[in-house]
């Protein structure tokens, strides 16, 4: 039961970059869609800020491991 | 095509089914070592499931885990012991007042025996090294970590192997890679495939990101993005040691591409940082410790996201593997494999998107270390 809490937060965490990385991805597949032909700067674009989100989430299941 | 399609997924399922194979093999071997550890600590007898639960646990650690001795399988005996197919590897560590020590790692037989070493005693717990008397005492702490001294363990392990076997590997491939482009400018060999790489390093990483100083990065963001890939690709194959799941390699990395950043960055950068231009200047005084911390946040996040994603990409597999030993039935032994395959060839996909982050994200750094003077007005 000591556990609970820790689960509970990793499960917000993992929630949260769903939510952030879904909208990225999105956002980056509309721009696409509008402007086929910027679609590699997009995705560029894309990955750098998936990965921050990433990386702020990594810290946190670290802070609740 | 079909044909070359079916070949694939072949090949990459004898991946997958020898990595079940070996695991299965140790799960049931470590029972010994893990059902001892687990009575010393706890005193009630645990059930069945809560049993498999932790050898699990200790097998996924032990693999996580760097080590002092390569071990391709451990078996158990039926008298208890456990046979460890592998080899040794060399033991170097300095103990302050005793000076330096070397061995190889079969002296201590896996932490069964203790080892006299010029007059000290020293054994191995959790790969760990150990000062101890001779009986080869260990005192626990509650989380059954040893409390013993430890000593500075310079140890040739099965990370630093595999950062060797892999830096010989890239000094093979590129040196004739680099010899076949003096003779003529047709790529042959090796230089077929990693061409189209090496071109996308340059025209789409570099070249964007850095802008017109880009040659001289060059040469470190191909071989940070060779050795991270190579190191990602090892750790996925059978036998293979998960090196970028360690903290301390990750960090190394992180650290070159914080030191080049900080030793190429131009007059802009650190006025930027110390001095932000077009900004009132109680701004600037806000604004001064803020960038001083995104400074070192920067290759923060670049040694957590690797390391991060690495290990979690292993447990993943190891635990699918796993919950095999944990239902113990038929539907789960057919379905987790081919779960744990499915899994596997996303983290073959995460191998090769992490090594482009990192090379990414160091283009970017160097970028804004390069980055001149361009506009007068406030940003």
């Amino acid at each position: 039961m000591q556990e609970m809490p820790k689960i509970i937060g990793a499960g917000l965490v993992v929630i949260g970059t769903g939510i952030g990385i879904g909208k990225i991805g999105a956002a980056a597949l509309e721009g696409m869609a509008r402007q086929p032909e910027q679609a590699g700067k997009l995705q560029t674009a894309m990955l750098i800020a998936a990965a921050l989100v990433e990386g702020v989430a990594f810290a946190a299941l670290f802070a609740v491991n | 095509m079909l044909k070359k399609v079916v070949l694939v997924i072949g090949f990459l399922s004898t991946f997958s089914t020898s990595f079940a194979q070996h695991e299965s093999a140790v799960v049931s071997a470590t029972e010994t070592s893990v059902s001892k550890n687990v009575s010393e600590e706890v005193a009630a007898p645990l059930s069945e499931a809560e049993k498999i639960k932790s050898e699990n646990k200790a097998y996924i650690d032990h693999h996580l885990l760097d080590g002092h001795s390569f071990d391709i399988m451990v078996s158990k005996n039926a008298d208890g012991t456990e046979t460890h197919i592998g080899f040794p590897l060399p033991v170097i560590f300095y103990d302050g007042a005793n000076g330096f020590h070397t061995m190889m790692s079969s002296a201590f037989h896996h932490g069964d025996e203790v080892v006299e070493s010029k007059g000290g005693h020293y054994t191995l717990s959790h790969e760990k090294i150990y000062k101890t008397d001779a009986n080869g005492t260990l005192t626990m702490d509650e989380a059954g970590h040893a409390t013993n001294e430890k000593v500075l363990d310079l140890s040739l392990t099965k990370s630093v192997l595999m950062i060797l076997v892999t830096g010989l590997l890239m000094i093979l491939i590129f040196g004739s890679i680099a010899r076949n482009y003096k003779k003529s400018l047709v790529p042959s060999g090796s230089a077929k495939i990693l061409e189209p790489v090496i071109l996308f390093i340059r025209d789409d990483i570099a070249k964007p990101n850095i802008g017109p100083n880009y040659k001289k990065y060059m040469s470190y963001l191909l071989t940070i993005f060779f050795f991270i890939l190579f190191l990602n690709i090892f750790g996925l194959m059978p036998f293979g040691i998960n090196v970028t799941g360690n903290i301390a390699i990750t960090f190394a990395l992180a650290l070159l591409t914080f030191l080049i950043t900080q030793f190429t960055a131009n007059k802009n950068y650190w006025q930027h940082i110390f001095w932000m231009p077009g900004l009132p200047w109680p701004m600037k005084i806000v604004m001064m410790p803020i960038e001083i911390i995104g400074l070192f946040i920067k290759p923060f996040s670049l040694l957590i996201r690797l390391f991060a994603n690495m290990s979690a990409g292993h447990i993943i597999v190891m635990s699918l593997i796993a919950l095999i030993y944990y239902f113990q039935n038929v539907i789960a032994g057919v379905a987790f494999p081919f779960l744990t395959f499915v899994i596997y060839l996303l983290e073959v996909l995460v191998a090769f998107l992490q090594a482009y982050i990192f090379t990414m994200l160091s283009a970017v750094y160097f970028g804004m270390a390069n980055e001149e003077h361009h506009h007068e007005e406030a940003h």
